[in-house]
């Protein structure tokens, strides 16, 4: 008589299935062509781009010279095509897939599944700031490091709660709409924010329209990077204004994403 | 909770969607170790029962046990002991197919073998194909073989050999057999009569989200005093004609036709009634082909009992 399959049921422990799903899925994110793309090939466009067009017309933003502070804004834009636009097109599509029904059907609970994507996340985020790190030394990056402490801790909240904030926007599009439509509207919602949403360029370079982009997440986002980088301070009221769209975005998210 | 009792049981679930009533009052058990097929049209409201036990759906009425635990309240002690195949989908597009499997294997604490499993069900050649490359006998493979993998006390299969090919369903049917004579209870939906008729232990008729009919394939198929006649002739009726065949037979005696060419007779099992249809034949000018005196099968179960019969 065999005995293959004999029962023996049972889920592996909580951070195994963890682990696993958020090696899934980084994995998974990084396979996808158009989501490297958003994710290191734009960014790196950008920042070579931008540093080399204000070499030629040789301007200064705020005084600083411009790699200084494009860099910092490219890395909040790094943040964002992640946090938002690749989460809400990867959960867009898991929906419509039905990967995320047959996931509730396995031992990893929500809150487990939740997790995974947010280490997933962080991870992909991780590996965009070392690239454009590099690449903007190379271009002669010099972040000001006169008060490192604070400038590690600026970055570090503005990354955390940059990512939390966008991450929740993105799984509120992908729990609404349909898989077409968010990969329609965080793409579009991604150019236009890098455009005009104050995150690569300061929202003083805006005019008359920067006070109300300084209010957008995009914006909250680049200024703290900029004041932890540039300035070497803690830009308190942008990291206030990212924390006010998280719990936005959570609200939201929790209220209206449907699993199936 | 004892190991004897059932490993599903319902009890007058209704479940509708809008004005739409997908399920209505429908009350089953499955017993543990047992292979049931639940069989029935498209929309007579299996999926809908089946996610129901799935923890999916909260039922609107009445109540859902599956291995003694509430779907809902005890989902997550229930999840682990279940493993469940979708009608379609389930995988990332881009995800390699033994990918997938090792990923559904990492969330359980005693996996099956994931190499055994894929060459079990003809997965080994396709491991590093990518989902939406695989064919669709391939992706309802790759779903069985998740549901399988965590080494469950039931699985619930949804329609699970829509698309295979004739070798592919042999293998997985044989496969069924095999993981219940291991102590695995297996939950399935289909509407293939001789899936059913094959596999099951036992089998539950469900139209318009009722259990019209439960029963061992014996039991569903036995004959009684009369048998089912099968009379396929070689051209087209003559117009009344079932009216007519039936005054030619007497009382006691129906006749249903169902397409231009045959009819089901269903009356006394004697050699009379077989002369009777013989004669009528030729008083008609029509020539018999098939004058079947028989065993019903759950074709003819299903006509008889619905009036329809069961497209696939």
């Amino acid at each position: 008589m065999s005995s293959t399959f004999t029962p023996a049921p049972g889920g592996a422990p909580l951070s195994r299935m963890v682990l696993a799903q958020s090696r899934m899925e980084a994995r998974l994110m990084l396979r996808n062509g158009e989501q490297l793309l958003l994710a290191i090939v734009i960014p790196v466009i950008v920042l070579v781009g931008g540093v080399a067009a204000a070499g030629r017309i040789g301007i200064d933003l705020d005084g600083h010279r411009a790699v200084d502070v494009l860099t910092p804004g490219v890395l909040a834009l790094a943040v964002m095509s992640t946090a938002f636009t690749s989460i809400a097109i990867a959960t867009g599509f898991e929906r419509r897939y039905g990967v995320i029904k047959l996931l509730g059907s396995s031992p990893l609970p929500r809150h487990g599944l939740l997790l995974g994507k947010v280490l997933a996340l962080l991870n992909v985020v991780l590996l965009q700031l070392v690239v454009l790190v590099v690449v903007g030394l190379v271009l002669g990056w010099e972040p000001t490091l006169t008060h490192p402490p604070r400038t590690l801790v600026g970055v570090l909240l503005a990354v955390a709660l940059g990512t939390a904030a966008f991450a929740a926007l993105g799984l509120f599009v992908a729990g609404v709409l349909r898989a077409e439509a968010t990969l329609a509207l965080a793409n579009l919602v991604y150019l236009l924010l890098m455009a005009g949403g104050g995150v690569v360029l300061p929202t003083s370079t805006y005019g008359a329209a920067s006070s109300f982009i300084a209010w957008l997440p995009s914006a909250a986002l680049g200024e703290a990077m900029r004041a932890a980088l540039v300035d070497a301070s803690i830009d308190g009221r942008s990291l206030l204004v990212l924390a006010a769209w998280a719990v936005v975005g959570t609200v939201l998210t929790a209220r209206t994403f449907r699993w199936e | 909770m004892s190991a004897a009792s059932p490993a599903v049981e319902i009890d007058g679930l209704v479940m509708t969607y809008g004005d739409k009533v997908a399920v209505d009052r429908l009350s089953l058990e499955v017993a543990r170790g047992s292979i049931t097929a639940v069989l029935g049209p498209n929309g007579a409201g299996k999926t809908t029962t089946l996610e129901t036990c799935e923890g999916y759906r909260v039922p609107q009425q009445g109540t859902v046990r599956v291995l003694g635990l509430d779907p809902q309240r005890e989902r997550a002690a229930l999840l682990p002991r279940i493993g469940v195949m979708l009608q379609a989908g389930g995988a990332w597009s881009g995800v390699r197919a033994h990918e997938m499997l090792e990923h559904m294997a990492a969330l359980h604490a005693h996996p099956l073998d994931t190499a055994m499993l894929s060459e079990r069900l003809g997965l080994a050649d396709c491991g590093k194909t990518p989902y939406r490359r695989l064919s669709g006998g391939q992706q309802q493979r790759l779903g069985l073989a998740i549901a399988l993998v965590g080494r469950p006390e039931l699985v619930f299969v949804d329609e699970p050999t829509a698309g295979m090919d004739p070798q592919a369903r042999r293998t997985t049917w044989e496969l069924m057999e095999e993981i219940r004579a291991d102590g695995v209870t297996v939950v399935l939906t289909t509407h293939h009569m001789d899936e059913a008729e094959h596999l099951a232990d036992r089998i539950h008729i469900i139209d318009h989200g009722r259990v019209i009919a439960s029963g061992t394939p014996a039991e569903l198929t036995r004959e009684g005093r009369s048998a089912t006649i099968r009379l396929v002739v070689n051209r087209p009726f003559p117009d009344g004609a079932p009216e007519s065949l039936r005054a030619e037979l007497g009382p006691g005696t129906e006749v249903r036709q169902l397409d231009e060419v045959s009819m089901l007779i269903h009356g006394p099992a004697d050699a009379m009634t077989l002369g009777r249809v013989s004669r009528w034949c030729e008083e008609h000018d029509v020539l018999p082909q098939t004058l079947n005196l028989g065993q019903r099968n759950l074709e003819d179960v299903f006509i008889e009992l619905t009036g329809r019969e069961l497209a696939s």
